[in-house]
């Protein structure tokens, strides 16, 4: 395989993740801000930071608004990590790498890049939101289940998956970074209304109320919050979970190619060294400083891969 | 002109259902029009969520366009087909024989047949070439030729396209589309498959590899990359094959091989089809700005351990004053008269032939001698007095620039309208392979058809569409 075959898939598989994890939150903010009476437009600040828009946002407008917020998470082409940017960025890896895709895969990207690119042509009215974020999210569902479905368990399976993932775990590991302070031991005993809020947002940006109540019951902890986010190996967004995924991919082209790469050595660390003990380890080591540390890894981990896998010349 | 009749394929001149029309007439009466003006909607969406699209040169709010695709099909008699595949055959022949003459030791020139200033002042001359024999002795790997007609019998050879021939990956699309939207046509219709041709494309091209490789030859396909006009069908084509889709900066020269860059580190090419022109292949031989190529490619090509497909160079035989000669080229080097006719042609740096051209321009057509997809030419008939006056200026400043020729009544099919079917003039390109194996023609082709009433231009860049064209198995 080309190294910029592996370089697209990696890129169109990451962007498709990160439109799919904008348009959670997005969900996510709007479903705050209709429920909680008195959420302010600092949920949609710490919203676009989860995101990695806040500063690109605050460059182009004086106050965060909601809808300017929306707006600029959902379709500005000013923003790249918009739902609109990150999808047309798919869809032109996908255009790069066509010859690596199942006609069906090209054929599901091609038809969500024409929806979305229909549908955000003109703003999105407060009323069509939830259709719109719902069809997103099927949308790229969809790319995924044709991937799925459809391609041979070769290295363009293994790039697609290691961009997949490599993008979820750093979308879970933001999402912690922004809201730690309120998964930290609480001096009082039971939440306030205000932390349930800020507990609640957390789950819903991952998905995860339903998966998190299996798991632990109906009463919310934040200590359970920070397991599940972090070490649970059956929460497909875990970051634990994440970092198997990509172990495994890592591994398999490591086989398929007869030798192991440097970004192995690099994912096995990660796993080993900050992923496999209990939470009470993650809060020795402070909360905060071990997330910081876990995107400090993972980005190192992807520029890695590049290397590895000559991405580039 | 409005009131000349023209050969219309399905109708002939008098209205009568010709016969390799008349099974797909029967259907097409039988046919609710509202069936099928949903038909050609559900084509569309169809082309558009396959990403069959072009990108216009010039123009960049159309970043991607669909080249409109008419659901009525161009259907041609086995026995028709085989008379002209005869003569494509033999012109295809003379074109390589023509160009290996050229590159030695000239004798067409030498024989009093080619005036030698043909060869010395023209750009499509590569003076790398001379002495240089491509493996396996072939240098127009892909050919398209276009060819127009102008009756039951009459075909004409409008242009050679032994460069980089492009819209193969139509044909193919349109066939698919026609399967998939009318599949009882093909079982009324016994039409020859068109679907061979990747296959086909990749062993011809692998039979033409450097001599002694001792294991399979790699085949890779190079593209100026995904902003090009015609990047869908150079991916299409490498999916279709199975090879890798290169671009300049995936390759490099290793070891006296030309390498692609994988993930596993540099691996050797042996055949590359290359989509990008002369002029960007290799930066160090040719276009010094040129991004797009690789440094040091010729030198592999040279020492004999690269095909390139098209042979650099071939530029020379497709060149449109050469074409006026094609005639004596084709007898020079087959032996036998040509099967094909060729356009009358007046090559406007004559001068009696300029003055002539410049008393007639009304009712003539005026191209570059060096353009390509309709840019720059001049319709005599539909010209205004403007654009007559402006090209009889640039006709004089620059007679050597251009050849002109006669307004040729183009055959006409039917296309649907919203107004049932309505006759439009077409062209057709014929995609042929050339190995040391033998020559291989796809039976049917790419049908242009212009969509305007009246207009004899097909090129997609100019509003033309394209039509399935069957070949039928008497």
């Amino acid at each position: 395989m080309l190294g910029k075959t592996a370089n697209g898939l990696f890129w169109m598989y990451r962007a498709l993740e990160r439109a799919e994890n904008t348009a959670r939150l997005i969900e996510t903010g709007q479903r705050i801000a209709l429920t909680r009476m008195g959420a302010s437009d600092e949920e949609w600040r710490s919203v676009l930071q989860t995101a990695g828009a806040l500063d690109g946002y605050i460059a182009g407008h004086e106050t965060v608004t909601k809808d300017a917020a929306i707006d600029w998470l959902l379709r500005s082409r000013d923003n790249p990590s918009s739902v609109l940017s990150c999808v047309e960025q798919a869809r032109l890896n996908a255009r790069l790498v066509r010859t690596a895709l199942t006609g069906e895969v090209w054929e599901a990207m091609n038809g969500t890049y024409m929806r979305v690119k229909e549908v955000l042509a003109r703003k999105v009215s407060e009323r069509d939101l939830p259709q719109v974020l719902g069809m997103i999210r099927q949308r790229t569902g969809l790319v995924r289940g044709a991937t799925h479905g459809t391609m041979l368990r070769n290295d363009i399976y293994d790039f697609a998956r290691i961009g997949t993932f490599l993008e979820r775990a750093d979308n879970t590991a933001r999402i912690i970074d922004v809201k730690y302070y309120v998964l930290l031991p609480s001096v009082t005993a039971v939440g306030t209304s205000i932390d349930n809020v800020q507990w609640e947002t957390i789950l819903r940006s991952v998905s995860g109320q339903g998966g998190y109540r299996m798991e632990y019951g109906a009463s919310t902890e934040p200590r359970d919050i920070a397991q599940f986010l972090i070490l649970n190996r059956r929460m497909p967004r875990s970051l634990a979970f994440c970092a198997r995924k990509l172990r495994d991919n890592l591994g398999f082209l490591g086989s398929d190619y007869g030798e192991r790469a440097a970004s192995y050595a690099k994912i096995d660390h990660i796993d080993r060294a900050y992923l496999s003990f209990d939470i009470d380890a993650v809060f020795d080591y402070g909360l905060h400083e071990f997330i910081q540390k876990m995107l400090l890894l993972l980005g190192d981990l992807g520029r890695q891969i590049e290397v590895d896998y000559r991405f580039y010349e | 002109m409005n009131d000349q009749v023209y050969f219309d394929e399905m109708l002939g001149t008098e209205g009568k259902v010709r016969r390799p029309y008349q099974s797909f007439n029967t259907w097409f009466e039988a046919e609710e029009p509202k069936h099928l003006r949903a038909k050609q909607r559900e084509a569309e969406d169809l082309f558009r969520l396959t990403g069959i699209t072009f990108n216009v040169y010039g123009r960049a709010e159309a970043e991607e366009r669909l080249i409109p695709f008419d659901i009525i099909p161009r259907i041609i008699s086995g026995r028709e087909w085989q008379k002209l595949s005869r003569g494509i055959e033999q012109r295809v022949r003379a074109i390589n024989a023509f160009l290996y003459d050229i590159y030695h030791g000239q004798e067409i020139v030498k024989a009093g047949r080619l005036p030698e200033e043909m060869i010395a002042r023209n750009d499509a001359f590569l003076p790398e070439m001379i002495g240089m024999r491509p493996p396996g002795g072939v240098y127009t790997h892909i050919v398209g030729i276009d060819l127009v007609r102008t009756g039951p019998d009459e075909f004409y050879v409008l242009e050679d396209n032994a460069r980089t021939p492009s819209g193969v990956s139509y044909m193919l699309e349109n066939r698919e589309t026609m399967l998939q939207m009318f599949p009882e046509l093909f079982l009324e219709n016994r039409v020859q498959p068109v679907s061979t041709y990747p296959g086909d494309l990749y062993n011809s091209l692998a039979a033409c590899a450097p001599e002694g490789l001792g294991r399979k030859p790699t085949v890779g396909l190079l593209t100026p990359g995904i902003y090009n006009s015609a990047y869908f069908e150079h991916s299409f084509l490498a999916d279709e094959m199975g090879v890798e889709l290169v671009e300049g900066h995936d390759l490099r020269v290793e070891d006296g091989r030309l390498c692609m860059r994988t993930t596993l580190g540099y691996k050797p090419i042996d055949v590359l089809y290359r989509r990008v022109d002369d002029d960007f292949l290799d930066p160090l031989t040719f276009n010094p700005d040129s991004a797009l190529g690789v440094p040091g490619v010729m030198d592999v090509y040279r020492a004999g351990n690269l095909t390139i497909a098209n042979a650099p160079g071939t530029g020379i035989a497709d060149d449109k004053a050469i074409y006026s000669y094609m005639p004596e080229i084709v007898e020079f080097y087959t032996g036998e008269r040509p099967l094909l006719e060729n356009v009358p042609t007046w090559r406007c740096s004559d001068k009696e032939s300029l003055a002539y051209v410049l008393d007639n321009l009304k009712e003539l057509v005026v191209k570059e001698v060096h353009g390509s997809g309709g840019y720059g030419m001049l319709i005599g008939p539909t010209a205004s007095k403007k654009e007559l006056a402006e090209f009889r200026k640039k006709l004089e400043a620059r007679p050597g620039n251009y050849i002109a020729q006669p307004t040729l009544s183009l055959s006409t099919v039917p296309i649907f309208t919203k107004s049932g079917l309505a006759p439009r003039h077409v062209d057709l390109r014929p995609y042929v392979l050339v190995s040391p194996k033998g020559i291989n023609i796809t039976p049917g082709g790419l049908t242009r058809v212009a969509l305007k009433k009246g207009s004899l231009v097909v090129n997609s860049s100019q509003g033309g569409g394209t039509k399935d064209t069957w070949v039928l198995e008497d």
